[in-house]
């Protein structure tokens, strides 16, 4: 049995919690909340440098060609960090959709620039409130795309989304790759609920695309795509969901009530154990998540949906128990507290909420009981 | 990252496979027998070959394996229908780690290798009527007479008390110290005169403990393990090792059995798998089997290393229990009416959510309750204070109580 991260990786790890703790503080994530910056270019700079873009890139396209063991222990801990960075829909979603299902061309066109850092990726698909399905969306498209995408996870800053797109054939949609520095395509900043990752509503008139993957194939496509960023999220997930709990621990440890630490009330410590125990359970089901996305294992759609379930539930447990911990300073605009409860509404809703991936969880069990 | 055994372990599973098959007692040999003797027989011929206890030193009756062989071989007897042999485990996986540390060299010899081999079954002492989660608070004393103690009193929950050899337990000899600091640990002879072991019926009609009544019970001071007051001390080491061994609540029923009565009964004349509800909650039980699964992989992989695990085990008793509970209740309520009926001839998924949902909540309370569970998460693992005790400090006859 050997189901423990390597030397190397942990190694990676601690180099990755050093440096986001020197560049990427609760104070740079005030400051992309506060400010007017989109995301915080500089810091993105310094994580391309590092090669964290490029992680899984093959190296033929200038990436570091490493496994998703080491991409998974840089979700963790930019999650914990709740880094201010377009990465879970570059890194997670663009990046993976063109190596799946890119061409020659697009491969060769895109993933060294995402590599290094030089472009922004995202993946377009919710067009209005409740789930987006082949039967209800609206934007067309093909060689050229018509339609709205909204909200798109930073789409005001990147350079190309993968749009998701009705097709009367196959399974009803289209993957499309779509240059978003065109003139038929017109970006609106939106406010959002997590304003430390920018959103945008996109428009697209004719636009120029391509078609990814085959035609006709783009909803097994996407289901095959958040399937695989489902537990690179889950780590982000898990990453916050620790840190929310450390910061709930600390704060209780220092705060006096009826004469004594509040850590030391059962009320208070059995919270704090319930969010040990699902920090625990999202933990170990992330591991198993990253074995299965590592070997393409036949079982990934079970990994993907019980890892997501699990990050999805751990860190709005974590986020909103840690609010609760700090009493009436928890809910303040000066306490760092909202931002993991602002990033577990993020990352829950991205690419497909909890009830949906609860069903696909069933939904994958049957398709295994019955192989 | 992977689930593969190293090349040791690989032998090491293959050789006990090998064992355990080719000895697994077949039905000509249980033919008639009682339980216990199924177990003591499977026991016996396991310790005679040297798979019995085997992490023990071997003058003890063990092998001085390591830990993950103890879990592999676990693993492949598990695989087998091989007589259950639940009857040694708080001998073996309690009182053995107690005497081993605790114990002279002369008692170990004596006793270690007949708890290996099952010819002598052992039980725990601990728990009173006035000592369950606040264990140091346990009022049944011993005092000094002679070479010997003479013990009053009364202890509660006493799991095999009526078939066991031997006992260990912890007395209160001197009442006017601090309540942990008047406690001396001992082992005696359950045959001794003065003993009366009365079965309690629980709830779901069946008898697991006793109660254990003492009235001028005589113990020799050489069978006190530990010295005269440290008897919290020795008790530390026994409850370390139940934690260990008292498990998520195998046998109860788990996700699989509520999936496949999912399939098979009905809402609004369709299959109640295909409702939304239903998969949730579904979803929610996989997802925690999941995890507690994979915390025993990594678990697992400390101990393949030569590592101590880490705390992240401590919580497959306060997941798993709550879980069964609410998984039998559920699924009663998905055959509604008929989920009330019982019927021990009737069918046996019925039965087994029945059965967990009467017995599931003495799980949620033995070995530590969920609520000192998470007391010791929240102290042992996040390093939080003890909350504050009114009895610290103070002999123990001045500390108030419930009656």
């Amino acid at each position: 049995m050997n189901f423990e991260f390597s030397e190397e990786q942990n190694l990676l790890r601690e180099q990755a919690r050093g440096f986001l703790q020197d560049n990427c503080s609760m104070k740079v994530v005030r400051a992309a909340l506060e400010g007017d910056e989109p995301f915080n270019r500089d810091l993105w700079k310094k994580v391309a440098e590092m090669g964290w873009t490029s992680t899984v890139i093959p190296e033929e396209y200038d990436g570091l060609g490493l496994s998703y063991l080491e991409l998974s222990v840089i979700a963790d801990e930019l999650g914990r960090a709740v880094a201010p960075l377009p990465f879970s829909s570059s890194v997670y979603l663009a990046t993976e959709a063109l190596m799946a299902y890119g061409t020659k061309n697009q491969k060769e066109t895109w993933l060294p620039k995402l590599a290094s850092g030089e472009a922004i990726g995202t993946f377009a698909l919710g067009e209005s409130q409740g789930q987006t399905t082949p039967k209800n969306l609206t934007t067309t498209g093909g060689s050229s795309v018509t339609g709205t995408k909204l909200p798109v996870a930073d789409g005001d800053i990147a350079d190309f989304a993968i749009v998701v797109t009705r097709c009367d054939q196959g399974d009803g949609a289209n993957l499309c790759i779509v240059d978003l520095n065109q003139t038929s395509v017109i970006r609106e900043v939106i406010s959002t609920l997590d304003p430390s990752r920018s959103h945008a509503k996109i428009t697209f008139n004719n636009a120029d695309a391509e078609v990814m993957g085959e035609e006709g194939q783009g909803w097994a496509a996407t289901q095959n795509i958040f399937n695989r960023a489902a537990i690179l999220f889950a780590w982000e997930q898990t990453g916050g969901s620790d840190a929310a709990l450390i910061m709930a621990k600390e704060y209780a440890l220092g705060r006096f009530a009826f004469g004594r630490s509040i850590a030391s009330y059962q009320a208070i410590k059995h919270k704090l154990a319930n969010m040990y125990v699902k920090n625990t359970l999202a933990r170990s089901n992330c591991y198993y998540g990253a074995w299965a996305l590592d070997t393409t294992a036949d079982e990934l759609p079970i990994a993907a949906a019980t890892t997501r379930v699990a990050g999805i539930q751990a860190y709005y447990f974590a986020s909103k128990e840690n609010i609760q911990t700090h009493g009436g300073m928890g809910f303040t605009w000066e306490f760092d507290c909202q931002f993991h409860y602002r990033r577990a509404k993020l990352l829950s809703v991205n690419i497909g909420s909890e009830s949906q991936w609860q069903d696909k969880l069933i939904t994958a069990v049957q398709q295994q009981n019955v192989a | 990252m992977d689930f593969n055994d190293s090349a040791e372990e690989a032998t090491f599973r293959s050789e006990a496979a090998a064992w355990l098959n080719a000895n697994l007692p077949s039905e000509a040999d249980l033919d008639g027998l009682t339980d216990m003797q199924k177990a003591k027989l499977w026991q016996k011929r396991k310790a005679d070959a040297g798979w019995a206890c085997i992490r023990w030193p071997q003058e003890y009756g063990g092998r001085g394996a390591n830990a993950i062989e103890q879990v592999i071989l676990n693993q492949e007897e598990a695989k087998l229908a091989a007589p259950n042999v639940g009857v040694f485990s708080i001998g073996q996986g309690m009182a053995a780690p107690t005497m081993q540390t605790w114990a002279t060299e002369e008692q170990k010899k004596r006793y270690l290798p007949k708890l290996a081999s099952g010819e002598e079954i052992w039980c725990q002492l601990f728990s009173e009527p006035a000592g369950g989660s606040d264990l140091a608070a346990l009022r049944t004393k011993a005092e000094k007479d002679g070479d010997d103690w003479i013990i009053n009193g009364q202890k509660i929950w006493t799991s095999g008390a009526q078939y066991s050899d031997f006992g260990i337990i912890v007395l209160r000899t001197d009442p006017n110290m601090p309540k942990h600091q008047g406690l001396s640990y001992f082992f005696l002879d359950m045959k001794s005169p003065g003993i009366e072991i009365k079965p309690i019926k629980q709830m779901s009609g069946a008898s697991g403990f006793n109660e254990v009544y003492f009235t001028d019970v005589r113990v020799s001071d050489a069978q006190r393990l530990g010295e005269v007051g440290q008897g919290w001390q020795v008790a530390l080491t026994t409850l370390m090792n139940e934690r260990a061994s008292i498990g998520g609540g195998g046998g109860a029923a788990g996700f699989k059995t509520a999936m496949d009565l999912a399939n098979r009964i009905n809402i609004d004349d369709k299959p109640a798998i295909e409702d939304k509800h239903v998969r949730a909650q579904l979803a929610n039980w996989y997802v925690q089997e999941s995890g507690l699964k994979f915390t025993g992989y990594r678990s697992m992989t400390a101990l393949s290393k030569g590592e101590i695990p880490g705390p992240e085990n401590s919580i497959g008793k306060l997941v798993g229990a709550p879980k069964s509970q609410d998984l039998a209740s559920f699924a009663m309520d998905l055959m509604e009416q008929a989920g009330i009926v019982l019927d021990p001839d009737g069918d046996e998924m019925a039965n087994l959510f029945q059965g967990t949902y009467m017995s599931i909540p003495g799980l949620r309370i033995a070995g530590g309750t969920d609520e000192i569970m998470a007391n010791i998460i929240a102290e042992r693992v996040l390093g939080l204070p003890q909350d504050v005790r009114v009895d610290k400090g103070i002999p123990f006859t001045d500390v108030p109580t419930s009656n």
